[in-house]
């Protein structure tokens, strides 16, 4: 019996999972990670939406309240759909193109760490004297003055973690571009691979000015910088513009990949090919051309002067364009399809009205003269939660019921799963759609409490009902998900009607993906198999042959785990009171910079799979007693 | 032989005289290039020196960095070389970055007033 296919024990399975380069099990740590963080900020919304149920209330401190909001906002965005969305983008994108792996599978690791740890830095402000309070979007007036160390958390927990994404964006591009199965063009590639390498050109393009954003707000806050300071000659506004260049991209970085994913999942269960699939293609790129162009939309209230206002007032119309493309195409697909109502088609069903809702009130945003009214009220709140809750959460869980057999070759119950869907659609639509009225009543976003009597009292407790349904229906997601451990094996193609490569693979993937690189034919490849009768899925494009696959390192933990050292002595190193910072911070990137010299220095070639191993392991996979 | 090993086999007359003659063509080239970069600075100093108007000096002066940062990308950074793999979406991307980081450029310097 050969080393790849002994059982490990406990700690040898962790330290797999800690040294591991395999897309496939950093796309799980990914799943788990986002989950964690998904559940705390929800958590953290649960307590804000418990405080507003009633006028007065003072369930918490308005100071806690601050460090809720933000904590919300940030980890919402940076922390859970940014990871989930990557444990797709890295189980499905080598899958779908038929590659071994990612281009840089060392990067990769080295990305889930950073991201893991900043992650995790950010959170223990909870515990290290209180959290950052200034909002996700951490506005250098407000957040400069703001006590305690709450936002040299924020800053140096997302300058950490924005590495991260940096890396893993640059990875995927790359991957997408270079590592193709033969045949599979540009225009032959699912519709999720096109979209997550338009979100990770989105994520070259803008993280850096966040970098750039964080570092100028660092030097400001712990070395007596004036980038942001009025009276020093500096200018507050410089951050708004920097945070939104980069804010804006960011939730197209967020829904592109959401879309992609519905746009697997809508054809699979019309049993049709994807409506306009070129103008599909199209509208992506556009969107996430025209997301660079619209970022002063968020700051037409700041004093842009007419002309500027105007400008990106009609560029962010202009957004509306693409976007309706899409949904007419999605809509055209489901239209004559032969209709398979599951769990993944219910959550998009859901999807395309909740999404138009939320795109509407966008552009009655995108007018300037109306944005004056709208800006800063609830009316905003409830159009970016229709976004980013209808839009990416609803594909995250639509996804999760699809892609549940790739990842751990089980189903999850359809039947719960389809409680879940209304238990929380419903709750969504219930928390969010009075917050329109709430808006245009006049209540602001971002306050603690509000006083009774103005005609707020209903909709507030009617949102924190609905609010904790949506809560409710997560509790159900997660009790699915826990099920699935007991269900049996699934097997390839458990749902029939798969039509792209990562449907074709026998389950379980064994860790070298294809046991031969397949040959593309067309769009949809393993439609086109099943359609001509091939049993096998595959069309192979080369001979069985030994296999070139990389080692594990724990060279990019350590890396990581430098930088998250060195992050707390760079925090403590403006208090006077601890001189012993200045050596955590030195020891932290002695780490880093030691790790990364090992790993220049120490030649790492990977290593050789041979035939025989190969047929060994899949003998063992698939033979008698296999499929698990 | 597995399909993944990479047959070396050695340079034959005609290859090596070919290989050489490109070499020489692509040497030639870069000095070229080179000159007219070297060429395009001295103007740039000469306009400054000669003391024009700076209505015309700042314009034109912004129009040589311009043509300099296109040759540089193009005859040192092998943008023109067409056996570059995915050349084109070398260049898309970097033409896409261009342009998107030219939007800043402008809107920093038009619409934050102090």
């Amino acid at each position: 019996m050969s080393s790849y296919t002994q059982k490990k024990g406990f700690g040898a399975t962790i330290w797999d999972y800690i040294t591991t380069v395999d897309h496939k099990k950093l796309a799980v740590m990914y799943l788990l990670a986002g989950t964690l963080f998904f559940a705390i900020a929800g958590f953290e919304a649960l307590l804000m939406r418990i405080q507003l149920m009633k006028p007065n209330n003072d369930f918490v401190s308005a100071g806690f309240f601050n460090e809720l909001l933000t904590m919300h906002g940030t980890t919402m965005l940076f922390l859970a759909a940014t990871p989930l969305l990557f444990a797709f983008m890295n189980m499905l994108v080598p899958l779908q193109i038929g590659a071994r792996d990612v281009a840089f599978p060392f990067l990769n690791s080295l990305g889930f760490w950073l991201f893991f740890l900043g992650a995790v830095f950010l959170h223990l402000s909870f515990f290290m004297g209180g959290a950052p309070d200034a909002g996700w979007t951490s506005y250098a007036s407000l957040s400069l003055y703001s006590p305690g160390h709450g936002i040299d958390f924020y800053v140096l927990g997302l300058q950490i973690s924005g590495a991260g994404t940096l890396i893993s964006g640059l990875n995927f591009i790359v991957t997408i571009i270079t590592m193709r199965a033969p045949g599979m063009t540009f225009m032959r590639m699912p519709l999720f691979t096109w979209t997550a390498l338009v979100s990770s050109a989105l994520i070259l393009f803008a993280f850096p000015p966040l970098t750039i954003g964080l570092l100028m707000m660092l030097f400001d806050r712990m070395f007596g910088g004036n980038f942001f300071d009025h009276t020093m000659g500096g200018n507050t506004i410089i951050w708004e513009h920097l945070f939104w260049i980069f804010g804006h991209p960011e939730v197209y970085i967020l829904v592109l990949p959401a879309f992609g994913l519905f746009s697997e999942i809508i054809p699979a269960f019309s049993r049709k090919r994807l409506f306009g699939y070129s103008s599909m293609v199209f509208a992506t790129i556009l969107i996430g051309f025209l997301g660079f162009m619209v970022w002063a939309h968020h700051m037409f209230t700041v004093g842009l002067g007419p002309t500027a206002n105007a400008i990106f007032a009609v560029a962010t119309m202009a957004i509306a364009v693409p976007t309706g493309m899409k949904v007419f195409n999605w809509i055209l697909t489901i239209w004559g399809g032969s209709i398979k109502v599951t769990t993944p088609m219910l959550y998009a069903l859901g999807f395309i009205p909740s999404f138009v809702a939320g795109g509407v009130t966008g552009v009655m945003q995108a007018s300037a003269p109306l944005d004056y009214q709208l800006h800063d009220s609830y009316f905003i709140v409830a159009h970016f939660h229709y976004v980013i809750v209808g839009g990416i959460v609803t594909a995250l869980f639509g996804s999760a019921h699809f892609y549940w057999p790739i990842f751990f070759n089980r189903m999850l119950n359809e039947t719960l799963g389809k409680w879940t869907f209304w238990v929380f659609f419903i709750g969504f639509h219930l928390t969010f759609f009075v917050q329109h009225f709430l808006g245009l009543m006049g209540m602001p976003r971002r306050v603690f409490t509000y006083m009774e009597g103005q005609g707020w009292d209903q909709f507030n407790y009617i949102s924190t009902i609905g609010a904790l349904m949506m809560g409710v229906g997560v509790i159900m997601m997660v009790i699915n998900c826990l099920m699935s451990i007991k269900g049996k094996p699934a097997g390839r193609d458990p749902w029939g009607d798969g039509r792209t490569l990562e449907w074709a693979i026998p389950q379980p993937i064994p860790f070298y993906n294809f046991r031969q690189t397949p040959l593309v034919r067309g769009l949809d490849p393993y439609w086109i198999e099943k359609q001509e009768g091939n049993k096998e899925g595959m069309t192979y494009a080369e001979p069985l042959g030994d296999i070139h696959m990389p080692n594990n390192s724990a060279i990019p933990f350590v890396i990581s785990l430098g930088m998250f050292i060195a992050a707390f002595g760079a925090l403590y190193n403006p208090d006077a009171d601890k001189p012993w910072s200045i050596y955590v911070l030195i020891i932290g990137l002695a780490i880093t910079f030691g790790a990364m010299i090992v790993r220049s220095v120490k030649d790492d070639h990977g290593f050789h799979l041979h035939k025989e191993e190969i047929l060994e392991i899949e003998e063992q996979l698939y033979g008698k007693g296999g499929n698990k | 032989m597995s399909s993944h090993d990479t047959p070396v086999v050695a340079k034959s007359q005609a290859q090596y005289e070919y290989d050489r003659h490109h070499n020489a063509v692509h040497m030639r080239k870069q000095v070229i290039n080179f000159a007219i970069m070297i060429f395009l600075t001295f103007i740039a100093f000469a306009v400054v020196a000669a003391d024009f108007s700076k209505y015309l000096i700042f314009p034109f002066v912004l129009l040589l960095a311009g043509v300099q940062v296109v040759l540089q990308l193009y005859a040192f950074m092998h943008l023109e070389d067409k056996k570059t793999h995915f050349g084109g979406v070398i260049g898309f991307f970097m033409w896409m970055g261009i342009l998107i980081a030219f939007t800043f450029f402008l809107a920093f310097l038009t619409i934050i007033w102090w």
